[in-house]
């Protein structure tokens, strides 16, 4: 663990890593977006309203798994102090957060035909909105704390991502716990109520688009990185500047 | 003691003990919630703690099978909603969403009138966790009733 823990050997990996999950990314969403929404069956109540299974499933998949990335990475980071763990929980703020933002768009979408509505404040559907605002709460307050790069700004941070992830289980069970007008889960443990027909190109659409999250975290990461190598360069450069004596005159001089 | 905690293991400590407190405190949050954050009342709520006539209420269950009938006025259906111990006559004026059939799940707004029939302001169509193509539905008959069964069974 420690081994991936260096910025360096990080950056070796995530080098090639990053383009090789985008592209079998959107190669498998590409191709099971194909099957799913031109030669999976319609469904037998819902007719053609059923494709939108996968686009909406995979997102709120995504969506929590966005958070529980944020959660890990904010634990590593208070306990163990790894920067990098700092950068993870970042880099999947936002890429969570338009997935959560794709699951609700499309669930309101297919809720109209479906039920007769476009929203209603159940379990389920609160309990998803709820989790947009944390991604939104995390994102300003990552914002906010950046300026004092990896610092006491970041646990704050990072304490929230701790937090929020109370809501994780929260929307899993909300089905369970309350009557809600949103169905319980079809896929729980090996077992499921979506006829095969459905469920293949579903598993591949939520494969491809779990690589496409991962490709964008590492590509976020990387981003991150070399932001702050940039910064922590153009403060060196300022300080060996001062030391020697120049005035900044000739910071400026020197830069045109 | 002179074992003193290496300041990682004290923060490991501090942050399990913070989730604990955590969870807690969301368990007891759920538990105070349960009942109110429900969308709606099943017909043994109904039956059990009848809310007054005239109270909006929201009910929710299974169409029992057989029980739609279309009024002499052509617009009113009335149907039965059941959750396997209790049921409710309901009475609504309007278009049905496509999903409402018997056997499925409906949702309904409204109030319970004098004589215990639940009149409905709108009606929204509840879909299960089901999935399964048109070809294939003859041949899974006897799995949707085991499923609508087992729904009801709650």
């Amino acid at each position: 663990m420690h081994g991936f823990a260096n910025p360096a050997r990080f950056l070796r990996l995530a080098r090639w890593m990053t383009p090789l999950l985008l592209v079998t990314g959107l190669v498998l969403v590409a191709g099971s977006l194909a099957w799913g929404l031109f030669y999976a069956p319609a469904d037998r109540l819902m007719g053609e309203t059923v494709r939108i299974l996968y686009i909406h499933v995979p997102s709120a998949w995504l969506g929590m798994g966005g958070w529980t990335t944020i959660a890990i990475a904010s634990l590593v980071e208070l306990v163990w102090r790894h920067p990098l763990a700092t950068i993870a929980a970042r880099a999947a703020a936002v890429p969570g957060a338009v997935f959560t933002a794709i699951c609700l768009a499309t669930g309101s979408i297919w809720g109209r035909p479906t039920w007769g509505t476009w929203w209603v404040w159940d379990g389920r559907l609160t309990s998803m909105l709820v989790l947009l605002f944390l991604y939104f709460a995390y994102l300003a307050l990552a914002n906010a704390a950046q300026k004092d790069g990896i610092g006491a700004g970041s646990r704050v941070t990072a304490i929230f991502g701790l937090v929020g992830a109370i809501n994780v289980p929260i929307i899993n069970r909300s089905v369970v716990w309350w009557n809600s007008l949103h169905q319980p889960a079809s896929i729980t443990m090996g077992k499921s109520a979506i006829d095969p027909a459905f469920l293949w190109p579903l598993l591949i659409c939520a494969l491809g688009f779990s690589l496409l999250f991962g490709g964008v975290v590492l590509a976020r990461m990387r981003a991150i990185l070399a932001d702050f190598q940039a910064e922590a360069r153009l403060r060196r450069r300022a300080q060996r500047e001062l030391a020697t004596g120049r005035a900044m005159s000739s910071v400026e001089g020197a830069a045109t | 003691m002179s074992t003193a905690l290496k300041p990682k293991h004290q923060r490991l400590v501090l942050v399990i003990l913070a989730l604990v407190v955590l969870i807690g405190a969301a368990l007891l949050a759920i538990w105070g919630l349960r009942g109110q954050a429900s969308y709606f009342y099943v017909p043994s709520d109904i039956a059990s703690d009848p809310p007054e006539p005239g109270r909006a209420v929201r009910l929710g269950g299974m169409v029992q099978q057989g029980s739609i009938q279309t009024l002499a006025d052509g617009v009113t259906v009335a149907f039965v909603v059941g959750d396997g111990k209790a049921t409710v006559p309901v009475r609504y004026t309007g278009i049905t969403p496509d999903l409402f059939v018997e056997g499925s799940g409906v949702v309904a707004d409204g109030r319970l009138d004098a004589d215990g029939t639940f009149v409905a302001d709108s009606l929204l169509a509840k879909h299960d966790e089901n999935y399964m193509p048109r070809e294939l539905e003859e041949m899974s008959e006897a799995q949707a009733k085991a499923v609508v069964a087992e729904t009801t069974a709650q």
